[in-house]
């Protein structure tokens, strides 16, 4: 299923108890990320590009608003489905942001951050054996989720020459009488790759040709420079077909607070929320009010971070170009994804000599799937000065490796 | 256009070729819209901020507000001029509410403002009074925030 080798999670012990994990978690792979956190984090005076989050603080209008819920006592569970004020500020979002309508009452749903909407929809649609089909490379929860639901991913490859956008004509081969949903996110984790309108409406005729569902993870959605937005169910007739999952996270840089939202038509809101009242309750009430702060006053601080990212993007890429690691123009995200094939290493290799002999931490294409082998994820979502220094070392490492 | 200011109001040294990469226009044209800003006033000067304090240096600071009385036809303006023109005034505003000009002036101790309060000031014609703040800390200035810069609290590599 997964390519990453088999580690046992607990193998049997000297203590002489048996194994009490279970078949599917011993089975499972390790993160390719989590050994070159531990890497990185051994060391000194890194400069990271291998971080897949913002590096702004949360906006203080936001973290002021959700102090003073604290103060004012508001430290008690909400709804299972979220404070209703939330739904109402993110139906109008939704709205304003994206044309899409969705009644607050019954169509959204307040999760524990994208990650736990991403979980909810696999355990709410999944039977035994079912098929999920997935963009190649992709990000790093998605085949998780979906076995951990006992679904089995099906990968598709998208390349570089397609701008990392996932085709229609190379899911449909893939379609089998197990399939049921395509899972989709852009702009893409670890590409910085977006997806034209054109191309979903191709994938939105092969949901109803096959009566699929659509998954469409659109946590970077407002993180896009030059283009527009496509929110999936959107499209003409799909709405009824989507589950669209987003975030506050990497719009808002709320990594920390953990919400997110599901949207989608009754018929699926209403089995996800069975699952998170028992699993997880509600959403934290303090973070709920700050992502209403952040819906209802934000938009000014969205924008000045997301005009930062653009500048930081257009040297990131710039500079990577001509220190010889070709890179397609990525325009969502804060993500740069280089090909590093004319090194002669294999993308774990490179960052690790990489981390080793200039202090600069990428992550390794294959961290996202077999294939992402040829690349490396440069974020560039930290200082202007960081990203000068980290390419200068890059390029010193790249004329060293030279042949 | 825009873009260009704003960046180089953050960092004063940042070049042509690294704005044009930021914005996406020629070099060229940075360059030029640069050069007209510089000569009709668009650009007033290029500054640098220093943390005078970690240096030891000791310097004092007011905050003045002053009350005067307008002049016929020249309003605020001449006075204004009177007074900005010392040097020991470092910014100036006229400003709404119940007085009319803020004063921020800077002195290398406390005896130096308060004559310059007392003998130039105070004495104006037209000021009909003068309330003195020293400044006791400064927070914040100029956008910046005074504080040593917040460690790292990301983790070194996350999904
Ligand atoms: C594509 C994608 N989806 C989901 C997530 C998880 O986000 P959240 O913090 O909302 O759980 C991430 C975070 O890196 C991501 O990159």
């Amino acid at each position: 299923m997964l390519e990453t080798q088999h580690i046992a999670a607990n193998p049997e012990t000297s203590s002489g108890q048996r194994n009490f994990i279970s078949q599917k978690v011993n089975d499972f792979p390790p993160s390719g990320i989590r050994k070159f956190f531990d890497l990185t984090a051994s060391m000194k005076e890194v400069i990271s590009l291998g971080i897949g989050e913002p590096d702004f603080v949360t906006p203080w209008h936001i973290r002021e608003a959700a102090t003073y819920s604290l103060e004012k006592g508001y430290t008690m569970y909400t709804s299972n489905s979220g404070l209703l004020e939330l739904r109402q500020e993110l139906a109008r979002y939704l709205e304003l942001h994206y044309g899409v309508s969705y009644n607050p009452e019954s169509e959204i749903l307040i999760t524990v951050g994208t990650s736990e909407g991403l979980d909810l929809t696999m355990r709410a649609i999944l039977n035994p054996g079912e098929e999920i089909i997935i963009p190649d490379p992709h990000y790093v929860a998605y085949p998780a989720d979906i076995i951990l639901a006992g679904g089995v991913p099906i990968f598709v490859p998208v390349s570089e020459e397609n701008n990392f956008a996932i085709k229609a004509s190379d899911i449909e081969p893939r379609i089998t009488k197990q399939t049921k949903a395509i899972l989709i996110g852009y702009p893409a984790n670890p590409t910085g790759a977006v997806i034209f309108k054109s191309e979903l409406n191709n994938i939105a005729r092969l949901a109803e040709k096959y009566d699929l569902l659509v998954i469409s993870d659109e946590i970077y959605a407002r993180l896009i420079y030059s283009v527009e937005h496509t929110c999936f169910s959107s499209l003409l007739g799909m709405k009824e077909r989507t589950i669209l999952i987003g975030g506050f996270s990497k719009s808002y840089a709320m990594t920390g607070w953990r919400i997110g939202y599901v949207a989608a038509s009754r018929q699926f809101i209403q089995p996800m929320t069975k699952i998170h009242q028992y699993t997880m309750l509600c959403c934290p009430t303090m973070a709920q009010m700050a992502a209403i702060e952040a819906l209802k006053r934000g938009e000014s601080e969205v924008e000045r971070m997301v005009q930062e990212y653009d500048r930081r993007r257009r040297v990131m890429l710039k500079r990577l170009n001509e220190i010889g690691l070709p890179c397609f123009e990525s325009k969502g995200a804060f993500y740069a994804f280089p090909s590093i094939k004319t090194t002669g290493m294999t993308s774990e290799e490179f960052a690790e000599r990489l981390l080793k002999e200039e202090k600069v931490a990428v992550v390794p294409g294959s961290a996202f799937g077999q294939c992402g082998e040829g690349f490396v994820r440069c974020c560039y979502a930290t200082s202007l000065a960081n990203i000068e220094e980290a390419l200068e070392r890059m390029g010193r490492f790249v004329r060293r490796k030279a042949p | 256009m825009e873009q260009v200011f704003e960046i180089l109001e953050q960092n004063a040294k940042a070049s042509p070729e690294q704005i044009s990469t930021m914005v996406g226009i020629p070099a060229s044209e940075v360059e030029k819209i640069i050069k007209q800003a510089e000569k009709d006033g668009t650009i007033v000067k290029y500054k640098t901020t220093i943390n005078w304090a970690k240096l030891g240096k000791e310097e004092v600071w007011a905050l003045i507000e002053v009350k005067i009385a307008p002049q016929r036809d020249l309003g605020f303006d001449a006075i204004a001029e009177r007074i900005y023109q010392f040097p020991q005034v470092y910014s100036a505003y006229l400003v709404s509410g119940t007085y009319d000009l803020a004063v921020l002036v800077k002195g290398r101790n406390m005896r130096e403002i308060s004559s310059f309060v007392t003998e130039k000031l105070a004495p104006l014609e037209r000021v009909q009074s003068t309330v003195t703040h020293f400044l006791l800390k400064r927070y914040k200035e100029n956008g910046e925030i005074f504080q040593p810069s917040l460690e790292n609290k990301r983790l070194a590599i996350t999904p």
